[in-house]
């Protein structure tokens, strides 16, 4: 049985440079604080070599050529710290959270789905590397030794069962600690380093009693660990799934295209999870906090706590938040369509000020490749029927682009638009009269001039066209909802007026309530 | 060896080096046979041979002349074969309810509401763009023919390029002929006066209809269109 854990070294710094691949190779340190008081609290690597310490102030690292500043984001770091748990899920059911930076996975019973131990090793590597993280990993027979392996061996390290303690002989005695620079984990490494022992090894070979006589529960404990060979149950997590992702700007961003670079990141990113999982999403919301409201975001979130939800300080706050939800009628995880079609959800609702913190969320679902039918007809790839719908509203409107469905009244011209390809199903086999001269409507209704004669229609003026009635059927009176206070009453005619051109049809009706006339359309 | 033999032998070797790449590069290349589609009133199909795809078909007319009756027919057509179509409508002038009527399937039909003609040329071109619709149709009959004359030529042809090898039709409702050579078929329809409905009074009649008189005006698939290819349907109202 064997046990892998995966250590993101300089996490906080990861955390950064994954959601600005820019920075990899790049001197960074990641700055946190109240000014003045703002301190280095984390460096990478390259930074270090370079003199970067934690505990610097801004100014002090500031002056270093080359080093690129960012301000901590926790946002950042709780999103790397999903995508590493998403991957390491995506191998094995049971994952413990041991650090915000290690993950440790039981992977009892995996070799059949994904090799011997070492290519498994190699494998999750690989996959976090897919996911913007740098990791080390490490596969060991014991939590404890796999997880002091990935902290102390860089790349991917296999501790064949029993060599242990040979392996991890030669790791300093930092590794042991979570944090070395707790006040504990200091005292201790102290003494041990006034004893002259500093690495595994060589606390291993302390004599026990005597260790336990000097340094209690805890040395032995430490002892056992550097030994490799103590033992303990998994502590696997059981989080709901939950596809987020986070950016906060450090400049707001005005312009949509530099947003949309943004996004095009986060989405990568997320269909990147969305496939670790093979899963797609069928709903996606974009959270857009505005420039002003994150500053009250942050002053108010502790007072507003407590508050009426219709209170006017909330009511200010949610309207600084913009938010967008597309629904997707099948399942996808194609970054470039969502991009576009998120695009265009933008150009026709842009964000009122500057965005300073993006949110993108999917709801996950089930992959459902569309089945084709050998002899079904055409119809457009889901994607593209999307995206075509998404450029139609755009030219002509949300809400004029759709399927119309009838609805259940006698109200005259009463249907309601729905999502095209929402009621595609099977059609009925209909066979009705094709030759009918259906009604084009006027919306609105065109006023009009009626002269009457004994009651009926002679003579009707509307626009430019003044004609006589040559043909009429009618008067039909409808009337409906009046309970409802919306209610219509009229008298409809069937009238052939006699143009230019020659004999045309319409539909005129009188109001019953105004008495006034309009035509609703012409037959043709 | 006589010129004609020797003209033949040449032919023959330029048309056996080039038959690879070019078919018949010195004869006549049979014009495929077109596909059509039925339009649902037998008496057009049997003048027209139905709706053909792969091309623009304009129906042009006068208000009250079958025009929307002919298009509604069409998409009830399409509908019941479980096509998906659009609907491109300029004036924002379609009645539902009137397509219902007649078997229109409203969830297979993309319905677009414009309010300007360049609305409408913007979304005809994004649905020809994206395929997979069987039918489009692009209604430009409320549009005053002055403003329908001043759309440019030059988007007809891209119309006609966007459905070249393509299963779609596009069908142009318009009040006189836009496209000029565009149009695989252009109809042209007519009314005659409704049918006087005597013997009942007014509130208990429906008026009689028309007879609409249909003629093909212009057919890319026959040689001399015009004279007696005509045809005439009775449209109830």
């Amino acid at each position: 049985m064997f046990f892998a854990a995966i250590y993101v070294p300089d996490f906080v710094v990861e955390a950064v440079v994954r959601a600005e691949p820019r920075l990899y190779g790049a001197r960074v340190a990641v700055v946190d604080g109240t000014p003045p008081l703002v301190k280095v609290v984390a460096a990478n690597s390259k930074s270090r070599a370079a003199g970067i310490e934690a505990g610097m102030s801004k100014p002090e690292a500031e002056t270093m050529p080359g080093l690129v500043l960012r301000p901590r984001s926790p946002a950042l770091e709780a999103a790397a710290h999903r995508a590493l748990l998403e991957c390491a899920q995506a191998f094995s059911p049971r994952v413990e959270e041991t650090a915000a930076d290690t993950l440790l996975l039981d992977l009892a019973g995996l070799e059949p789905l994904f090799g011997p131990p070492p290519t498994m090793a190699q494998e999750l590597a690989r996959r976090a590397r897919e996911l913007g993280l740098e990791a080390r990993v490490a596969v060991a027979a014991n939590p404890d030794a796999a997880v002091h392996a990935a902290r102390g061996f860089a790349g991917v390290t296999f501790i064949p069962a029993g060599r242990e303690a040979e392996v991890l002989g030669s790791l300093p005695l930092e590794v042991l600690f979570p944090d070395p620079h707790a006040e504990s984990a200091q005292q201790l490494l102290e003494t041990l380093d006034r004893w002259g022992v500093r690495t595994f090894r060589a606390l291993a070979a302390l004599p026990s009693v005597a260790l336990s006589e000097r340094l209690g529960a805890e040395g032995l404990r430490l002892q056992t660990l550097t030994r490799g060979v103590a033992s303990r149950p998994l502590l696997p997590v059981e989080e709901p799934l939950d596809f987020e992702e986070n950016v906060e700007l450090e400049h707001p961003v005005a312009l949509l295209e530099p947003l949309a670079f943004l996004l095009n990141r986060m989405l990568e990113r997320l269909c990147a999870r969305l496939a670790a999982r093979a899963l797609a999403l069928n709903e996606l919301t974009l959270t857009c906090m505005l420039e002003q409201s994150i500053a009250d975001f942050r002053l108010q979130n502790a007072e507003l706590a407590g508050r009426d939800p219709q209170d006017s300080a909330i009511s200010n706050l949610q309207s600084a938040i913009h938010r967008r939800t597309l629904r997707f009628p099948l399942p996808t995880r194609d970054a470039r369509t969502l991009l576009k079609l998120l695009q265009l959800d933008l150009e026709s609702h842009p964000p009122g000020a500057p965005v300073a913190r993006i949110t993108l969320a999917a709801a996950p679902a089930k992959p459902r490749p569309p089945q084709g039918g050998l002899f079904a007809p055409l119809s457009p790839p889901a994607e593209k029927l999307e995206l075509t719908l998404a450029r139609l509203a755009g030219v002509v409107g949300e809400g004029q682009v759709g399927s119309a469905e009838l609805e259940d009244t006698h109200r005259p011209d009463a249907f309601r638009m729905e999502k095209f390809g929402d009621a595609i199903q099977n059609a009925k086999l209909k066979m009705q009269n094709a030759k009918k001269l259906a009604l084009r409507r006027f919306r609105p209704p065109r006023r009009a001039q009626v002269s009457v004669r004994s009651g009926r229609p002679i003579e009707v003026r509307f626009g430019p066209i003044r004609a006589r009635v040559v043909e009429l059927a009618g008067p039909w009176r409808t009337s409906g909802e009046w309970w409802t206070g919306e209610g219509w009453a009229r008298d409809e005619w069937d009238v052939a007026l006699e143009e230019k051109g020659g004999v045309a049809l319409y539909r005129i009706y009188r109001n019953l309530e105004s008495g006034e006339w309009f035509v609703e359309g012409s037959y043709d | 060896m006589p010129a004609a033999e020797l003209r033949t032998l040449i032919e023959t070797r330029v048309e056996e080096r080039l038959g690879g790449r070019c078919p018949a590069a010195l004869g006549w290349r049979p014009r495929p046979a077109a596909q059509t589609a039925a339009t649902g009133i037998p008496e057009v199909d049997a003048l027209t041979g139905g709706l053909p795809r792969g091309a623009l078909t304009e129906v042009c007319g006068p208000g009250s002349s079958g025009r929307t009756a002919l298009l509604l027919s069409l998409l009830a057509e399409f509908t019941r074969r479980q096509e998906l179509c659009a609907l491109v409508d300029a004036g924002d002038s379609f009645d539902p309810a009137s397509a219902a009527a007649v078997g229109v399937e409203l969830g297979h039909l993309l319905w677009v509401r414009c309010g300007k003609v360049e609305q409408a040329l913007r979304a005809a071109d994004l649905v020809l763009q994206a395929g997979g619709f069987g039918l489009v149709a692009l209604d430009l009959g409320d549009v005053p023919s002055a403003t329908a004359r001043r759309v440019p030529l030059t988007s007809w042809f891209r119309f006609r390029h966007a459905l070249e090898e393509t299963p779609a039709a596009l069908l142009l409702l318009t009040q006189e002929a836009l496209t000029g050579t565009c149009a695989a078929l252009t109809l042209q329809l007519a009314a005659t006066a409704p049918k006087e409905s005597l013997g009942l009074p007014a509130h208990a009649r429906r008026l009689g209809g028309f007879s609409v008189a249909v003629e093909v005006a212009r057919s890319a698939f026959a040689r001399r269109p015009g004279s007696g290819m005509r045809t005439a349907f009775l449209a109830d109202l």
